[in-house]
């Protein structure tokens, strides 16, 4: 039996290495390794990690999470993430998973979200809220991203997350467009959608929050929005503040219809 | 206390597909923290699957197996509703045991 475990991880390691082997310039493509990491993603251990931190009763407050409302009322989560951001009455904002899930945390446990913002990606109350996105994001698999974007107030932070999509700035002078304005872009072996088409947008929005497998971390949009600004050489964004969100919308609204692949899986 | 394993098994023409994915932080106890210090060694040494009781792999890890570990493999018998149940030892002696039913 060892010897057979042995041949599998021989087998997966030529399996491995293949794509690189057989691609051409700059054909480099990951989506065959993609495709094999997919079957086993451990995002699903922080996805059973969330459901469990979703119904226990934690907090100052003891309170469950299963009265938030992502949008489709309270407690639905099955299909909530394919269509936020969107606009909540009960805030006034316009609010992607995390930050509505923060609200919650707050709201109905007690949990201050001073803590989550000025705490660090992946420890404490913020590692937790990202279980929590891998429990609700796994909900909206294979459904159509869906952003209500004829809400006035959506649609503004659409506009912003499109300006700030542009705005070039930093010691490097750079804009997020400045990497992803061009079909058949990379950085290393890292594709590059083109987020100007919807296309593009879509790959980009869909295949995020995703588990790396080259550092065995799962990572949220913000996150990933907030390592872009780090590579940008810029002022890094508050988490879950409004340019967030923006960028969030503009990406979400842009790849309107495409089908959500949550959780991703990234090499 | 280690964190629940996700196990998937399904039996198909007299063969049972199983599919583990472990929650385990695998440390191959050669990498160094940010100030210098060797985090220690910490992976699982020991795993393995019974069907029923009866006794259907066994295996042997070490540092070299990834993070949270995945695992496929295939066995002869089984069928629906059968009990499977996965049990792994690391070198701190911590350990977790999962059971499932075969779909």
């Amino acid at each position: 039996m060892r010897r057979q475990l042995l041949f599998t991880a021989l087998g997966a390691a030529i399996a491995l290495t293949s794509p690189l082997a057989g691609a051409a310039g700059d054909e480099l493509n990951f989506d065959a390794y993609r495709e094999m990491l997919a079957d086993g993603n451990p995002a699903e251990l922080l996805e059973m990690e969330g459901e469990e931190l979703w119904r226990t009763a934690r907090g100052p407050k003891n309170a469950t999470l299963e009265q938030c409302d992502l949008g489709r009322g309270p407690g639905v989560v099955e299909g909530a993430a394919a269509q936020l951001p969107r606009y909540f009455a009960d805030t006034d904002k316009v609010q992607d998973l995390e930050s509505r899930l923060m609200h919650c945390m707050e709201a109905q446990q007690g949990i201050p979200s001073a803590e989550i913002i000025n705490g660090q990606f992946l420890k404490g109350e913020r590692g937790k809220l990202a279980a929590l996105v891998a429990y609700v994001v796994t909900h909206s698999k294979g459904k159509p991203i869906a952003i209500d974007l004829s809400h006035p107030r959506v649609k503004e932070m659409y506009d912003m997350g499109e300006r700030a999509f542009r705005y070039r700035t930093g010691a490097m002078d750079f804009a997020c467009s400045s990497c992803h304005s061009q079909d058949g872009k990379r950085i290393r072996a890292t594709q590059l959608p083109n987020i100007t088409k919807p296309e593009g947008a879509a790959e980009g929005w869909s295949s995020w929050p995703a588990y790396r497998v080259s550092n065995s971390q799962f990572w949220t949009m913000q996150h990933r929005l907030w390592d872009c600004f780090r590579q940008q050489r810029t002022a890094e964004p508050v988490f879950a503040s409004d340019v967030t969100i923006a960028l969030s919308v503009f990406m979400a609204g842009k790849g309107n219809g495409a089908e959500a692949r949550w959780p991703g899986v990234k090499r | 206390m280690a964190s629940p394993m996700r196990i998937r098994a399904a039996a198909k023409d007299g063969v049972t597909e199983v599919r583990v994915l472990m929650s385990h932080v695998m440390e191959t106890g050669q990498r160094k923290d940010s100030s210098g210090a060797v985090i220690p060694a910490h992976f699982i040494t020991e795993l393995t699957a019974k069907h029923n009781d009866r006794l259907v792999l066994a295996a042997e890890f070490g540092p070299s197996v990834s993070t949270n570990p995945y695992l496929a493999f295939k066995f002869a018998g089984g069928a629906k509703g059968d009990k499977l149940v996965v049990s792994w030892v690391d070198n701190k002696g911590d350990s977790r045991s999962d059971e499932v039913q075969i779909a």
